[in-house]
């Protein structure tokens, strides 16, 4: 099969979270609302977050993207929902090295602990598409900073 | 084209193999692949005779002069200016029209005036336009799209009034392939008083254009997508209109008289062309300008559209595809295929070597219209084969049952 090498950015649990996305939707009630987009392909998100007491209380997004932003978006919110915003940031820094390449090295926390988020590991062989994984996470940056103005 | 394989030869990047694959280069629309003898003009330049132009006694300079000057005319006779002081250097398509939409349509238009665009314009075919209406007090009007992604005569009959002051639209569209019918419009526009402004970078490299007899009042067009450099690029004006208006750029090499308080521009074309200018860039774009001769424009018009065509008849027999524009169109096809989005097929056909666009090809008004966020293309030029369309065509295939597995 020709695209042997396109297994190790698709992987399975990729295209099951592209194709049956975990929290996808509105949130009701109070919560932050960011909206991302990538202008140079379009791709889009709309990332809403409900933070109480510096814990992310609830996640759920909506958007339009390729398999690898729409998989990311959703495989995000599943771990950081419940988490307090400091370590959501630390996971989102690990994940923009993991995406960059480099040596996972001095993190408070374990590659395991980002969950089905590590079959996404094999997009930093692919450059063109690392914007397409990041996405979500900036947006959920954004939020929280947003959270942080508000007081 | 006969002697394909002679044509492809003058290409070197095409002899080299991309994720273990040979290169299928099909993203010429996005920018063309340079001709060995472009890349030994720009070496010859640099290499022999790299000087300043206009202004230096040496005889550098006057080399230098000469090779920029020199493909000022071999511009002006590949579209037929009357004078070269119609043709003027400049970075690009974008520079270009943002040149009219500053200096002319800043000073031409006033509130209830009107500009009309398609709904298939690229991005720098519509900000500016947007910027000069907002400046201005000028309204902005879209002309529809038929469903087969064309425009109607009919509806230009009606939208082009009185209160028209420009009319903008692309030759060729770079997402539908939709060749406009300038001619025709032009008319329409100086029947209403008002001028025409097209960009002309999908048509330039692609089929033999003549700006006397389109009647067009600017043309823009840009260097990299016709095997010239990147960095250069060309606006047509006529004389008269050039005339009256004001450079946006002021400095060296456009002035006449520097007084302390006033001064005085040089004459046509130079006034526009503040600074040192590109030399190398349309020393580049003469070189083109040479090749593209050499092989002939219709050869290659004739060529596109035997490919475009065989390109839709293979792609038409994939399930699930949906093509956008008319049929008959330059060469280029916007797609999508059902259940797997662009990027991720983008992706796929370049681990098979094949180089297509995915995204929305900075025309988000026409992405909004066709209804989707982003889509794929594939665009051909004089060097593409048949071969590169089938092995285009079973990549996507194979994308398909890739995709499709794994769901």
């Amino acid at each position: 099969m020709s695209f042997n090498n396109l297994d190790t950015l698709y992987r399975q649990v990729i295209m099951d979270h592209y194709k049956n996305p975990r929290n996808r939707g509105q949130l009701e009630g109070d919560h932050i609302t960011v909206e991302l987009n990538n202008p140079t392909c379009g791709d889009r998100i709309d990332l809403q977050l409900k933070v109480e007491n510096g814990v992310v209380k609830d996640a759920k997004f909506e958007g339009e993207g390729c398999s690898i932003s729409m998989s990311s978006a959703s495989m995000m919110t599943q771990v950081i929902i419940d988490k307090p915003i400091e370590d959501a940031l630390k996971m989102s820094e690990m994940f923009s090295d993991i995406m960059l390449g480099k040596e996972m090295e001095g993190y408070e926390f374990d590659i395991e602990s980002l969950g089905d988020i590590q079959a996404l590991q094999g997009v930093s062989k692919f450059p063109a598409r690392i914007k397409c994984a990041t996405l979500a996470w900036k947006a959920m940056e954004q939020g929280v900073e947003k959270d942080d103005k508000q007081g | 084209m006969t002697n394909l394989d002679y044509v492809r030869s003058h290409f070197p990047i095409l002899d080299q193999e991309v994720n273990e694959h040979p290169l299928v280069y099909l993203d010429s629309a996005a920018t063309s692949q340079k001709p060995k003898s472009v890349i030994e003009a720009l070496e010859g330049y640099y290499n022999r005779y790299n000087s300043n132009v206009h202004r230096g006694v040496h005889t550098l300079g006057s080399h230098a002069t000469d090779g920029y000057e020199g493909a000022r005319e071999k511009v002006k006779n590949f579209i037929n200016a009357s004078s070269i002081k119609e043709t003027i250097f400049m970075r690009g398509t974008t520079t270009a029209l943002n040149t009219v939409a500053y200096s002319y349509a800043r000073t031409n238009l006033s509130e209830g005036d009107e500009i009309v665009l398609t709904l298939m314009e690229h991005h720098s075919n519509i900000i500016p336009w947007q910027q000069a209406a907002k400046a201005t007090g000028a309204t902005l009007k879209y002309l529809p799209l038929q469903e087969d992604g064309t425009i109607s005569l009919d509806d230009v009959r009606e939208m082009v009034t009185e209160k028209t002051k420009i009319v903008a639209m692309a030759h060729v569209s770079n997402v539908l392939g939709t060749i406009n019918p300038i001619k025709e419009v032009a008319q329409i526009a100086h029947e209403n008083d008002a001028v025409i402004v097209v960009d002309g970078a999908q048509s330039v490299p692609h089929m033999s254009v003549d700006v006397q007899d389109l009647d067009v009042d600017f043309y823009a067009f840009s260097a990299h997508k016709m095997c010239g450099p990147t960095g250069v690029g060309v606006l047509y004006g006529k004389q008269s209109l050039l005339e009256e208006m004001e450079p946006v750029e002021f400095g060296g090499e456009m002035i006449d008289f520097v007084e302390l308080y006033d001064s005085t521009w040089k004459e046509l074309p130079w006034k526009f062309e503040g600074g040192t200018p590109i030399i190398a860039g349309a020393i580049g774009l003469g070189a083109a300008i040479d090749y593209l001769n050499e092989i002939g424009m219709e050869q290659i018009e004739k060529h596109e559209h035997e490919l475009v065509q065989y390109a839709l008849e293979q792609m038409n027999t994939i399930d699930g595809i949906t093509i956008y524009g008319p049929n008959e169109r330059a060469g280029l096809v916007t797609f999508n295929l059902d259940d797997v989005h662009p990027h991720d097929l983008a992706t796929a056909l370049d681990s098979l070597g094949v180089a297509v666009r995915a995204g929305h090809h900075c025309a988000q008004p026409l992405m909004k219209h066709l209804q989707v966020a982003a889509t794929a293309r594939a665009s051909f030029y004089m060097y593409n084969n048949k071969q590169d369309v089938d092995v285009f065509v079973d990549g996507l295939k194979k994308a398909k049952e890739y995709f499709g597995d794994v769901f």
